[in-house]
């Protein structure tokens, strides 16, 4: 057992660390609460990526004649620590980054990995993940929407719903049903699909927090090349599998950075607000809280180091891979119910009132925690997924 | 980076797992609950053929020189079994006090005769007032003519029924609380010390009272430098808490490996019950507090063997942790059984106790989370 980097690995860390310190753009002010992209932003966060593209600090684990960096998962893992250190502003490709283009490296041809998935760390191709439907949702496989054949074409009509970034996207991992007659599993395929082709309409969806992060996506006889099928016809059950792997490997890294940032905010913000005249973290119960927090905290840092040494050993990642999604959400989520305890009172007023601590952006990020537990799959899924793949209880 | 094990650490896992199954059964426990001693001779004697009783004490006092990851191992494996007898305050209390803090005659003396399984030992360090503070430590050694002269009382002392010696956290000195405290090695047969064994609801781990009146021992019976023993004192303490972890984490592990098997083969309603989600969430659950348990505490290991400025805040995150994960998981597991987890029969009462013993011995989570707080400059 060694946590202590190698000399080439601690040179890279201090390569990373200088970069950020020069190149961290001015305009970025970090807030306390947790990251995500946010509408106001895009462009901005287009701007950055480029930034981080050119600098060759994006990709690190991707093959270089794809784009990325040819490095091992230690780098990735250093460089995700550094921007969590350094308060960097978030990834706005994150779906291209984080699933589309390891999935497409995965179950691509060679022209697919060579023309999609560097664009995706530029940032010059937004993605989106067209995966739910009204009527599919943890039951994913029972989605309805449909490509049928003609010619060299899949005319793909239906619906996707809850679908992310699709107003910015320029590319969608869509999932259809291409044969109904086979079990439901096995009738669907996998479609690398342009935004911008005629019959692709995009409706903003508003959320809980009262912004428009997620959209409906509805096909109208859209006409997708047969080259644009990824990991051959019905074969998407397997292919998008793949890609929610790698939404959990990477989410692993990215998530416990994110929840590092927002921890250190919430710290911040506690040792500034008062309860009954008594600064906040000198409050015993709010100390017991903010302590359980850091732990809980650290520990996903530990669970991660130990998924990450199996890869690294190339063996099969054990039970610790499969928990992090579970213990990140429950510590986001209490995380950001604290920050409004903290709060108090103050956390009734959001952006807009003078009197909002921050500009009320844990007020947002309180709001849109709550969905941690269902984007992804949700922690009832989560829950059957590990009780029958790890501990072997038999399935309904 | 490498945050696994390595081949020579799982074989000795597997070495002690296989010993364990053999030697310290359902049988052989709960006959040593019934008796006083909690340990045989014929398997402490095991203990030390096996090399286990110095494996974390030098090579020059005939133990194995090994470091506290690869102790997790063996203490995983020993609380998978919820082992009775005074291993832990024999090797982690008493021994590895006199190791920190020891004078290389003392050393000498105790821990090859500890390797060699001819000796057993213990620390006397709470007292009624169950404070894990400096100031909680009342028990005077008064310094007289060249002779140290203890009284007072000590409560939750593991083991010292049987201990050979005990390592005495013993005020010597007015002063702030955390001076003026040290550490005084007395042999159990000193005139004037006397013990008490209390029963307990873990049968498997025995505590006693020991009371000092006027006991009298040489002035080389002190530790280290007088008055000066806190910081030492935490050093062993915060050792052990990382064993009591990894051993906590070790019975967590089973708990779950026996529910998951009756749930997988108890039928209600036509089916097996790990069918239902309320009982499969609810493994789920255990796993993600077992698996963060895990990691948590070979953090704290690998940080003690670093001598890492994180290692007291690791072993606090860990405490805090496991103590939390553990209860509940041994709690659940009871649930999952139904009625049959509630007899003396079945063996989760005895996974259920121990979590319990072990929440409060070095401070239960509420204590290390307010410690965690301070370690994080709250
Ligand atoms: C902010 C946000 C962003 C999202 N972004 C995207 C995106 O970009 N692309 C995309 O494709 N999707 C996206 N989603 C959709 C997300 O993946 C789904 O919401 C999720 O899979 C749950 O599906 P559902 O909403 O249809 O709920 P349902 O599946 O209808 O579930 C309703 C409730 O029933 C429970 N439930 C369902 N089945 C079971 C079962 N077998 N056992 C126990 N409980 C069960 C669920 O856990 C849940 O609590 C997003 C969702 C959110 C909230
Ligand atoms: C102290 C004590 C006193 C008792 N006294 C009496 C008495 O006087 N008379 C008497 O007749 N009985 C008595 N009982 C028995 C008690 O009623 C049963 O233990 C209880 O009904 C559970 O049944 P079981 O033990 O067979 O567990 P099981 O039915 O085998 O259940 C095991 C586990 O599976 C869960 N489970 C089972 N089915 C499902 C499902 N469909 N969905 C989700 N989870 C499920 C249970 O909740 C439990 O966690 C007593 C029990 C105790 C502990």
């Amino acid at each position: 057992m060694d946590l202590s980097l190698t000399p080439d690995q601690e040179t890279f860390r201090a390569t990373v660390r200088s970069w950020l310190k020069t190149n961290m753009p001015r305009e970025w002010k970090p807030t306390g609460s947790s990251e995500i992209p946010r509408a106001g932003q895009y462009d901005f966060l287009r701007r950055w990526q480029r930034t981080l593209f050119d600098a060759g600090y994006i990709g690190l684990t991707w093959p270089k004649e794809y784009g990325g960096g040819g490095l091992t998962f230690m780098e990735e893992l250093i460089l995700q620590q550094e921007m969590a250190l350094a308060k960097a502003p978030p990834i706005l490709n994150v779906l291209g980054v984080g699933m589309g283009g390891p999935t497409i490296i995965a179950w691509g041809n060679e022209e697919q990995k060579k023309r999609y998935p560097p664009k995706i760390l530029s940032c010059e191709e937004i993605w989106c993940q067209g995966y739910s439907e009204p009527n599919s949702g943890s039951d994913l496989a029972s989605l309805q929407t449909r490509a049928v054949k003609d010619g060299e074409h899949w005319v793909v009509n239906g619906q996707k719903v809850w679908t992310s970034f699709a107003h910015v996207a320029d590319y969608m991992m869509l999932l259809a049903r291409t044969d109904p007659s086979v079990p439901k599993h096995k009738g669907i395929t996998y479609f690398l699909l342009d935004m911008k082709l005629p019959g692709v309409t995009v409706k903003p969806l508003r959320q809980i927090t009262g912004e428009a992060e997620f959209n409906e996506v509805f096909f109208d006889n859209v006409r997708v090349h047969e080259s644009q099928v990824l990991g051959g016809v019905n074969n998407g059950w397997a292919v998008g599998l793949t890609t929610l792997m790698y939404e959990r490997l990477t989410l692993g890294f990215g998530l416990q950075m994110r929840l590092r940032i927002a921890l250190e905010g919430l710290l911040e913000l506690a040792k500034g607000m008062e309860k009954s005249g008594r600064v906040v973290t000198k409050e015993p119960v709010m100390r017991q809280k903010l302590a359980q927090l850091w732990i809980d905290t650290e520990c996903l840092k530990y669970t991660g180091a130990r998924a990450i040494t199996k890869l690294l050993r190339g063996e099969m990642p054990g039970p610790e891979a499969s928990t992090g999604k579970m213990a990140w959400v429950d510590t986001h989520q209490r995380l950001q119910e604290i920050a409004m305890e903290i709060e108090g009172p103050y956390s009734q007023l959001v952006k807009g009132s003078d009197w909002a601590v921050e500009g009320g952006v844990w007020a947002h990020s309180f709001l849109r925690s709550r969905a941690n537990s269902i984007e992804g799959g949700t922690t009832e899924i989560q829950k059957n997924i590990i009780a029958e793949r790890v501990l072997g209880l038999p399935k309904d | 980076m490498d945050f696994g094990f390595s081949q020579e650490q799982e074989l000795l896992r597997s070495t002690a797992r296989k010993f364990l199954e053999n030697e310290c059964t359902s049988g052989f426990v709960r006959a040593r609950m019934e008796e006083p001693a909690g340990v045989t001779d014929e398997f402490w004697a095991k203990l030390a053929e096996q090399g286990w009783l110095g494996l974390i004490y030098p090579e020059e006092y005939d133990g194995t020189g090994l470091g506290f990851v690869d102790l997790t191992v063996l203490m995983e494996e020993m609380g998978r079994v919820v082992m009775p007898g005074p291993f832990f305050s024999t090797v982690l209390l008493g021994g590895l006090a006199i190791r920190e803090a020891g004078s290389p005659t003392q050393r000498k003396e105790w821990l090859t005769r500890i390797a060699a399984g001819q000796a057993k030992a213990t620390l006397a360090w709470t007292e009624p007032s169950a404070r894990w503070d400096a100031a909680g430590v009342t028990c005077t050694a008064r310094d007289d003519k060249g002779r140290f002269v203890l009284n007072g009382t000590k409560l939750f002392v593991p083991d010292a029924h049987l201990a050979d010696a005990i390592v005495v956290v013993a005020r010597t000195g007015e002063g702030k609380a955390e001076d003026g405290v040290s550490l005084i090695l007395v042999p159990k047969a000193t005139r004037g010390v006397q013990v008490k064994l209390l029963p307990t609801m873990d049968q498997t781990r025995k505590l006693c009272e020991v009371t000092f009146q006027d006991a009298a021992v040489p002035a080389d019976a002190l530790m280290g430098v007088k008055g000066k023993a806190w910081p030492t004192l935490a050093r062993v303490v915060e050792r052990a808490t990382v064993a009591l972890c990894a051993e906590m984490c070790g019975g967590a592990q089973r708990v779950l490996d026996m529910t998951t098997d009756y749930a997988k083969i108890r039928i209600a309603f036509g089916k097996p019950i790990g069918t239902y989600q309320g009982v499969k969430h609810k493994a789920a659950d255990m796993l993600v507090d077992v698996e963060n348990a895990k990691s948590l505490t070979y953090y704290a290991a690998w940080a003690v063997d670093e001598n890492s400025p994180e290692a007291p805040l690791a072993a606090s995150m860990a405490k805090a942790y496991v103590t939390d994960a553990y209860r509940k998981v041994a709690g659940a597991g009871i649930q999952l059984h139904g009625g049959i987890g509630f007899t003396w029969e079945h063996d989760l009462h005895l996974y259920f106790k121990r979590a319990k013993s072990s929440e409060f011995t070095f401070g239960d989570a509420t204590y290390h989370r307010e410690r965690v707080a301070q370690l994080i400059n709250l």
